[in-house]
């Protein structure tokens, strides 16, 4: 017997007074679409018993590949827009999530095997999480940038811009709240992602990218893939066209090593986020802990601009 | 006499006293190396030897990093931030009151026009500890997160380029924020550097806090590897940036990069022309183009693309270029044999790509490295002078049509330390600014730096920002964070 | 060919209206202030020495337009700048002499008759100096007495509140009559600086179009300041002036003449100002009949530093003789 995620009771196949429910195909999330993956490969997810829950597409390089392709193509609209509009954005997907709350509390349940009051809490940690990135927007430039008075006739003004295109490794533990922390700091400053989700724990994912499919969110600024983190992090570590790489989810990935990603993300001098942890070692922290500013600030840059002022 | 000559004004020699030989400046004092060998630093402009400089050896290193780790445990990570400032304003002043001295050097070992040690180099190195000695005791304020603090020993490797700048940008903002340094010069240009030491004496500043390690790659890279290194910044090529990023990975080090650079110089066809040339010409042949943000790309409206090179031409002709202690030379020495070899061999790649190469026909010495200021014209996007960082007086002039194209050009390419804009129009310098992907866009003016100014690329320019409030991120562990 | 056809030819319009000449003068590439006074600074570092800065300082003297331009002027005090103009420094019958005295126009036939054949040549202001608030017949009759008194040389000035009100036009015709003005009775003609007053278009933006403007209308030469307003001549000021010339010549093909005038007080300052002449203009321009210092003080200082030259010992104000002391 199979354990489903639906929100509702589940019965077995046959119950007189229940329908037979329809199940869903959890697919990858790439500039704006749900394709599977190209190498037609799935992977079974269970849950934390070990039960079957469902089949997830196994992305591959090319996919990775297609991702920062849609990544870089969304890149400079989602850069360009206005703060207080990314801000409304990532509000709509707080929104969005909580008109589904009861099944990502399912999905969350069944994946991480809280219980349902953890659960629920978890789901409404990351729904506020978003809240919070989402009044960020329209601030960090107040707070991050400003006026350097330089000794000389000149207006100079430093700003934070998006660093670009982001490659996350979300956390293989928390599979919501965690996925949420990482990707909601990147994205509220203008930067696109290609998010690698947790392996063991991908069904929240995948419901959160329908999430972001409905919530306003342009196509190719979110991109989340499912699979192996050992088989496609790599790639994502070593693509000379992504700008960053976020390490959290190195942190209990099957036959990852986070000190190897960061090595090939020297190629192109990627801005790294190493995980938690000390030394060689990666510990996954704490999600539910409020954050503070770096891992926004992480995929930050510092534009200056002179201007001299005469008459 | 026909025309109007300067007769040569040679700053006086005499304010330096340069030491026959050095050793390592580690724990408050010269030391003998262990194990390292001994290398000459070279006046560029006469290739006379100027001094024998250790090459430190791993145990010197090792040597260094304990002491700035005893400093940093026992005195420097303690002291108040009040009284770390007053050492930083001593050494500002000392700076102040040296400068002749530290300008003729520089210029002595550099090869760089005394004007520019003179006026840019040593008073903006005295700015930068000024600045950073009042962020001491008010790092609170500085919005960089809850309770900052410092991170313990860092590592520094600075370029030969702005010899004594480089150090203040890495030295400054380090000790300021509660950190100890292990700093290296670069191998054609340590005096300085060593100078500098005798001021950090003067200062009495407490041992171990600064030292100073000469030598080369090696010396380099056993800071690098260093284990008790909790921090490294590094200016520099790329290429050893990259290696610098490789070799910290999987560790807890964090970096500081400030890389190699081809930025854009855009001319709009309604520029402020006069003012536009000369920003060109500072933005190229600024310390004899050996500036990780020189506009080495010229991109000029194709409108006026012919007007801006005859008048860059013609200014070009005024140019002096000679003995960098005379106070009217606007163009130096080229730092080393092996620059001058790369300067050779990159714009002979130009030439033989097919771009159109012109020179200002000036007269060289017969001693030293030099190089005449030169212009490319007809450059693709495709020409290595169009891509690689030459680090020398070679300007590659390139045309577009349309703002667009312009921003494309521009950021076609790896780098992405600087940027320049010529147009009177506001809302275009605007639009402008925010398409190019650099960390430094200086608009109707080029080559301006300022210690309260952040500085620091995009992309293979590196990361991190030196100067300014946002300089100090880069020394300082806050919140919850080790 | 007169001066408006010839405007007309340049700007390639059949009617020369002040929009011809707005759409034109607008058409100059801006100056940023802060780089064009930082290239101004950077002139002004260059270090000149030894026999360099003998040839200047004696190039520098006989650059001068020795100046007075007040209301207490006399005839006896005309007569002794004229007899400083002939013998600038007693003790060295070598030193050069200046290139012009420069008076009010009722006091050129004074210095003409002092100055005679000497080569030192009489300039007169003219055109209701220094405001040039009158009426054009006026500016015209004054213009006219002074080349009728022996005025080689006529400094104008335009009419400012014309210009900043975009009366172009006005400014043009201005400048070109009284050029015509300064034709003599048998043809040749006293040169014509046009002084711009600087100091009251305020921008260098200004300065260009302004000086473009009188370059059209057939300036000689084009003249900082009346030496009345504050800032007179500065350098960066001078820097715009001699990227105009320079840039006329590239379009035309004719070398016009600049004078600083005002403010210029000592041998390092002017010194800068060749400085700035060489590199920026070329050294076509280094000669006393293509650039002028409109000045008074300026000489003696000047002297001194000869002085200095010659012996190895600085001198004193005793040492050279002044024939322009304060009232006061």
């Amino acid at each position: 017997m199979s354990a489903t995620v639906s929100a509702g009771t589940t019965r077995g196949p046959g119950a007189a007074d229940t329908r037979v429910d329809v199940r869903k195909t959890y697919k990858l999330y790439i500039g704006g679409k749900f394709p599977r993956s190209e190498s037609g490969r799935s992977y079974e997810v269970v849950d934390h018993r070990g039960r079957f829950l469902a089949n997830a597409a196994q992305g591959s390089r090319k996919d990775a590949r297609d991702a920062v392709v849609a990544a870089r193509a969304a890149f400079a609209g989602w850069a360009g827009s206005t703060a207080y509009n990314r801000g409304q954005v990532l509000y709509r997907v707080a929104e969005v999530m909580e008109g589904r709350r009861a099944q990502f509390v399912a999905e969350v349940r069944a994946s991480e095997g809280l219980a349902e009051r953890r659960a629920e809490a978890v789901v409404s940690q990351a729904i506020d999480r978003w809240v919070w990135y989402a009044g960020w927007a329209d601030k960090l430039a107040q707070v991050l940038g400003g006026l350097n008075p330089v000794a000389g006739p000149y207006f100079d003004i430093s700003a934070p811009e998006p660093t670009g295109v982001v490659g996350v490794l979300a956390p293989q533990g928390s599979s919501l709240l965690g996925l949420v922390s990482v990707v909601a700091p990147v994205v509220v400053s203008g930067n696109t992602v290609v998010v690698l989700t947790s392996e063991q724990r991908p069904l929240p994912a995948i419901t959160l990218s329908e999430a972001l499919a409905t919530s306003d969110v342009p196509g190719g600024v979110v991109n989340l893939i499912t699979g192996r983190t050992a088989e496609v992090a790599p790639w994502i570590a070593s693509h000379r066209d992504v700008n960053a790489i976020d390490l959290a989810g190195a942190a209990a990935a099957d036959g990852v090593s986070w000190g190897d990603l960061e090595l090939a993300a020297a190629e192109n001098l990627k801005r790294v986020v190493r995980p938690a942890g000390a030394g060689s070692d990666a510990v996954e922290p704490d999600w539910s802990r409020t954050p503070d500013l770096s891992r926004v600030t992480s995929f930050l840059e510092t534009k200056t601009v002179w201007h001299p002022k005469g008459r | 006499m026909a025309t109007f000559e300067y007769a040569p004004a040679p700053e006086s020699r005499s304010v330096v006293d340069i030491r026959p030989s050095y050793g390592l400046f580690i724990d408050g004092a010269f030391t003998e190396s262990q194990g390292g060998s001994a290398f000459k630093s070279v006046n560029p402009a006469t290739e006379e030897v100027l001094a024998e400089v250790t090459a430190a050896s791993e145990a010197d290193v090792d040597r260094a990093v304990a002491a700035a780790r005893r400093a940093y445990q026992g005195v420097w990570g303690r002291m108040s931030g009040t009284d770390r400032g007053k050492y930083l304003f001593r050494i500002a002043r000392l700076l102040q009151e040296r400068s002749r001295e530290f300008a003729v050097l520089e210029s002595i070992d550099n090869g760089k026009p005394i004007k520019e040690s003179r006026d840019v180099d040593v008073p903006l190195a005295a700015a930068h500890f000024f600045y950073h000695a009042g962020w001491a005791d008010k790092l609170e304020y500085a919005g960089l997160g809850t309770d900052p603090r410092p991170l313990g020993v860092v590592g520094q490797v600075i370029p030969w380029n702005f010899p004594l700048l480089m150090l203040a940008w890495k030295v400054a903002p380090a000790l300021a924020t509660g950190n100890t340094v292990v700093i290296k010069p670069a191998e054609t240009t340590p005096l300085s550097a060593l100078l500098f030491a005798e001021v950090l004496q003067q200062a009495d500043l407490p041992p171990g806090v600064v030292n100073i390690v000469t030598g080369a790659g090696a010396t380099g890279q056993a800071i690098v590897d260093h284990p008790d290194i909790d921090k490294l910044a590094f200016t520099g090529s790329t290429g050893v940036g990259k290696m610098i990023a490789r070799s910290i990975a999987g560790t807890r080090k964090k970096a500081t990069l400030e890389l190699g650079g081809k930025a854009a110089n855009i001319v709009f066809d309604d520029a402020p022309l006069d003012q536009a040339v000369e920003g060109i010409v500072n933005g190229i042949f600024f310390n004899q183009g050996h500036v990780c943000c020189a506009g080495s790309r010229l991109l000029v409206q194709e409108s006026i693309a012919e007007e801006v090179e005859r008048r860059l031409k013609r200014r070009l002709g005024t140019l002096r270029v000679g003995d960098p202690l005379d106070k009217n030379t606007d163009v130096g020495a080229i730092n080393s044999q092996a620059q001058l070899q790369r300067i050779t061999e990159l714009t002979a790649a130009g030439e033989a790509e097919g771009a159109e190469r012109w020179d200002n026909g000036c007269e060289l010495p017969a001693k030293g490295f030099w190089f005449r200021p030169t212009v490319f014209t007809g450059v693709s996007q495709t020409h290595r002078i169009a891509q690689e960082e030459i680090f020398g007086p070679v300007l590659s002039v390139l045309t577009f049509r349309t703002p667009h194209e312009a921003v494309a050009k521009a950021n076609n390419t790896p780098y992405g330390l600087s940027a320049g804009i010529w147009t009177e129009k506001g809302s275009r310098i605007l639009w402008m600014a925010d398409q190019l992907r650099a960390g430094v866009v200086w608009a109707n003016t080029f080559n301006k730096f300022d210690p309260t100014s952040p500085f620091g690329g995009y992309k293979e320019s590196g990361y991190g920002r030196e100067g300014g409030r946002h300089g100090l991120y880069a020394y300082v562990a806050t919140g919850d964070a080790k | 060919m007169d001066a408006t056809a010839r405007a007309r030819d340049l700007l390639g319009v059949t009617r020369l209206s002040d929009s011809a000449l707005t759409s034109w003068l607008h058409s100059l590439p801006g100056v940023d202030q802060v780089g064009c006074e930082a290239r101004a600074a950077s002139l002004g570092t260059r270090s000149i020495k030894t026999t360099s800065k003998a040839w200047a300082i004696d190039l520098a003297i006989s650059m001068i337009d020795l100046t007075t331009l007040e209301g207490a002027d006399t005839p006896g005090k005309v007569r002794g700048l004229c007899a400083k103009a002939l013998t600038p420094d007693p003790t060295d019958p070598a030193t050069p002499r200046p290139a012009a005295v420069c008076v009010y126009g009722d006091l050129a036939a004074v210095a003409k008759k002092a100055l005679g054949s000497s080569g030192v040549n009489v300039a007169a202001v003219a055109t209701a100096f220094p405001s040039g608030r009158a009426l054009m017949p006026v500016k015209l009759a004054d213009t006219e007495d002074a080349v009728q008194a022996g005025a080689d040389e006529i400094d104008m000035v335009i009419d400012r509140g014309a210009f900043l009100s975009g009366d172009y036009l006005t400014v043009f015709r201005e400048i070109a009559q009284v050029a015509q003005a300064c034709v003599r009775p048998e043809g040749s003609r006293a040169r014509l600086k046009v002084i711009m007053e600087t100091g009251e278009l305020v921008t260098y933006d200004n300065v260009r179009r302004a000086s473009w403007l009188s370059m059209l209308a057939g300036a000689d030469f084009i003249k900082t300041s009346t030496g009345k307003v504050s800032p007179a001549a500065t350098l960066p000021v001078t820097l715009v002036m001699l990227e105009a010339v320079r840039d006329w010549r590239d379009a035309t093909g004719e070398m016009v003449g600049v004078k600083p005038a005002g403010g210029i007080r000592t041998s390092k300052d002017a010194v800068k100002f060749l400085v700035a002449v060489s590199e920026v203009a070329g050294d076509d321009w280094l000669d006393p009949y293509w650039f002028r210092f409109g000045a008074s003080s300026l000489l003696n200082d000047l002297l001194l530093q000869r002085q200095k030259l010659a012996t190895g010992a600085y001198s004193g104000a005793d040492y050279v003789t002044d024939d322009s002391p304060s009232l006061y």
